[in-house]
């Protein structure tokens, strides 16, 4: 995988060296950029925003739609009542909502956090209420013969049995997430990564801007993969299902 | 006992449930700018009625449409590309991986540098948006043919020729349109990122105009029209595509 | 004959959908005996077998255990699943103590009751192993060994050898047989297989489907101390086998 990526990056920059394009500089010149932003103040503090907001968005994601994906799934008259709401919402435009925030929230930080919480949490929801409704019934109905109580039913049989599912969901919501962060401060405008996406194109600073494109998605992929390597862990289980 | 009338019924129950939040929140009030469903309602009506809606939907639908065809013709064949040729596999599986997780919304602003603010940035906002899911699915499609099946076609001497055309792309079908779904899907949230983003026209002029102008009521509902739209849209293609290709 | 441990008076089960499954079901179950719920696929006897561990609701009817009236599950009663019903993210340590656990015994109390019985179900040294690493036949030991750890009177079994290959079935038959003769344990168990009602029980309840009712009670006259391979030579076994088939073929 890294030796293919190593030959886009060569091809890149060979379309670079060769002048073909002017919003291609080398991708050299990129690496350089990105190593000589990288400690200014200007990329820290929108890195820091934006981690922020990321991660507070994705925080209110998790603690709000894991409870009511399970909800959803127990309790048939919350899950008949929103189901499909959420499923409306999972795969909705919800960049069109950004202007809806912008007004009602503000233009700022908290706009963002919300658009990151929109864009993750209808996954989130979803893949719970799938994992606990498909969790196995005769492992329920072992439980219980064995006198679990209903607070023991959920942590020890419930949630471990939808982790799979509810993993799933929290990679999904995840990539969701940083696409909503970068959406959201693209449209804001004023704020984090996304002031500095406009700045560099509207400075023509082709380098920097490739650099901070590289810096994001690698970010993306991170979380991505970091999310899946803990899948894996308990991927075992989903197998003797 | 809850047959098709006690779905109806939780249906409408949903509905009432959510546009009755909506009508509270907004005559609470939660914010000046928040208006009920009720007056939301009438002023989607109102637009309706002015032909200011249908209008603005045949501007936003040319370059989504014409992005989703042509993403859907090159993505689709890329796609197929990737799942039979080894080599084209090792070259843009990585990157095609990596644009799936990636905010592709970030090169947004260098479009409108390069080729301006006209229907071209548009339609490539939506394939940026759209193409990823479409040529993975494409492509696990291509790679989820079950080998029993391939080696059946062998076993009667079948050549590589009809074992792609006879086995392979009729077992990838289905994937394949739920990629397109799928790809429909994020070319609504390309449309509406570039009609806002880039230069607004069509349903992002709706938005943004009467934002301006503080018409919260017409800002709404041309917003829940472009998520209805949506909605509607993908669903009709589900329901198509149960019917095309059921399962089990 | 001995005392009833378990009776079931005029019991009888409509699913939501409409589908009566059971209707007006009179059985006792003597104790320290091993009785068997025998009939064809769909008449209703893992349902009776569900009722009588109170993991579902009768509509009619009574189920008595020791003496109490029951509706829901009990600690005098342990279930042994079809499906083994092992949860996949714990080793076979913590799912054979998993019934203790849920009655928050201690950790070290509890795995040491876990250890003697995975001993004794012929486990030792897989303690630490997933289920997903262990064959069809011994995670329904690890099943077995969870419903003895309990140590419930009544021990329910719901087909426990139908997803097990026929060599395994046929010696965890034996060793089920053996378990039992020690532990004194009453046994309410359900097939589908005649063989297997007739080697193990000593009463069968034929079922009738649809809605299931019991049809005949079958005591087989089969002598239990000689060796599993004589029995299963034996005149009394064949002739049950011989006996209940002729019963049940007319519903088939």
């Amino acid at each position: 995988m890294l030796l293919s990526l190593l030959v886009w990056a060569a091809l890149w920059e060979a379309v670079g060296q060769a002048k073909l394009s002017s919003i291609v500089p080398p991708f050299s010149s990129v690496v350089e950029a990105a190593i000589e932003i990288a400690p200014t103040e200007k990329f820290r503090n929108a890195a820091i925003i934006t981690l922020r907001s990321f991660a507070l968005g994705m925080g209110l994601a998790l603690a709000i739609g894991i409870p009511l994906g399970v909800a959803m799934a127990r309790l048939k008259g919350v899950g008949r009542l929103l189901g499909m709401w959420v499923n409306i919402f999972v795969s909705a435009p919800i960049s069109a909502l950004v202007p809806i925030l912008m007004a009602v929230v503000g233009i700022g930080e908290t706009t963002v956090v919300v658009t990151v919480f929109l864009f993750a949490v209808f996954v989130i929801i979803l893949d719970t209420q799938v994992g606990v409704t498909h969790a196995d019934r005769s492992l329920v109905e072992m439980a219980r013969s064995f006198g679990a109580r209903r607070h023991q039913l959920y942590t020890k049989v419930l949630l471990l049995s939808a982790l799979p599912e509810i993993l799933a969901g929290v990679r999904l919501g995840a990539i969701r997430g940083v696409k909503g962060v970068v959406i959201g401060q693209l449209l804001v405008a004023i704020i984090g990564v996304g002031e500095l996406f406009e700045l560099y194109s509207n400075h023509f600073l082709m380098e920097e801007f490739w650099a901070l494109v590289v810096v994001v998605f690698l970010f993306a992929f991170a979380v991505s993969e970091a999310i899946a390597a803990l899948e894996r862990r308990v991927e075992y289980y989903a197998a003797s299902r | 006992m809850t047959g098709i009338s006690g779905q109806r019924a939780w249906q409408l129950a949903s509905f009432v449930f959510f546009f009755g939040l909506w009508e509270l929140a907004g005559r609470w009030p939660v914010s000046a700018a928040f208006p009920p469903f009720s007056t939301t309602f009438l002023a989607l009506v109102e637009m309706l009625r002015d032909g200011s809606l249908g209008k603005a939907y045949l501007i936003t639908a040319q370059p989504l449409g014409i992005g989703i065809a042509l993403c859907g013709a090159a993505g689709i064949g890329f796609g197929i590309g990737m799942g039979l040729s080894r080599t084209v596999e090792w070259l843009s599986l990585p990157i095609f991986i990596i644009l799936q997780a990636a905010p592709m919304a970030a090169i947004i602003p260098l479009l409108t540098y390069m080729y301006g603010i006209g229907l071209t940035s548009k339609v490539l906002a939506v394939i940026m948006l759209a193409a990823p899911v479409i040529v993975m699915n494409s492509y696990k499609g291509i790679r989820n043919t079950p080998p029993s099946l391939l080696q059946m076609c062998r076993s009667f001497q079948g050549t590589r020729r009809q074992e792609v055309v006879k086995i392979v792309l009729p077992h990838a079908a289905a994937l394949i349109f739920t990629g397109l779904r799928l790809g429909l899907a994020m070319g609504f949230i390309g449309i509406v990122i570039a009609e806002l983003l880039i230069t607004p026209t069509g349903i992002g002029d709706l938005i943004t105009y009467n934002s301006s102008v503080a018409d919260y009521p017409k800002m709404f509902a041309a917003i829940a029209s472009i998520v209805a739209v949506a909605a509607i849209s993908l669903h009709l293609l589900e329901r198509l595509e149960r019917r095309l290709f059921p399962r089990d | 004959m001995t005392d009833a441990i378990v009776e079931v008076k005029g019991v009888g089960k409509v699913y939501d959908n409409g589908v009566e499954a059971l209707r007006d079901v009179n059985l006792a179950f003597p104790e320290g005996q091993l009785s068997t719920l025998l009939g064809p696929s769909g008449c209703g006897k893992t349902t009776l077998l569900k009722i009588i561990a109170g993991l579902i609701p009768h509509n009619a009817g009574e189920v008595w255990v020791k003496g109490k009236k029951v509706d829901g599950p009990g600690p005098e009663r342990a279930f042994v699943f079809q499906d083994f019903a092992l949860l996949p993210w714990a080793d076979v340590l913590r799912n054979v103590a998993f019934g203790l656990e849920l009655r928050g015994v201690p950790r070290p109390e509890r795995e040491e009751v876990a250890r003697k019985y995975i001993a004794e179900v012929g486990l030792k040294g897989f303690e630490h192993r997933p289920p997903n690493q262990l064959s069809g036949g011994m995670r329904q030991r690890v099943g077995l060994a969870r419903a003895l750890t309990v140590d419930a009177d009544i021990i329910l079994m719901d087909e426990p050898f139908s997803s097990v290959d026929e060599q395994t079935r046929r010696k965890f038959q034996e060793d089920l047989l053996d378990l039992l003769r020690h532990h004194q344990k009453t046994v309410i168990f359900v097939t589908h297989s005649i063989e297997e009602a007739a080697y193990l029980s000593d009463q069968i309840a034929l079922l009738s489907p649809r809605p299931g009712t019991v049809s005949k009670i079958v005591r087989p006259a089969v002598d239990r101390s000689r060796s599993p391979d004589e029995i299963r030579r034996d005149r009394g076994y064949l002739d049950t086998v011989d006996d209940i088939w002729h019963i049940l073929r007319q519903y088939v």
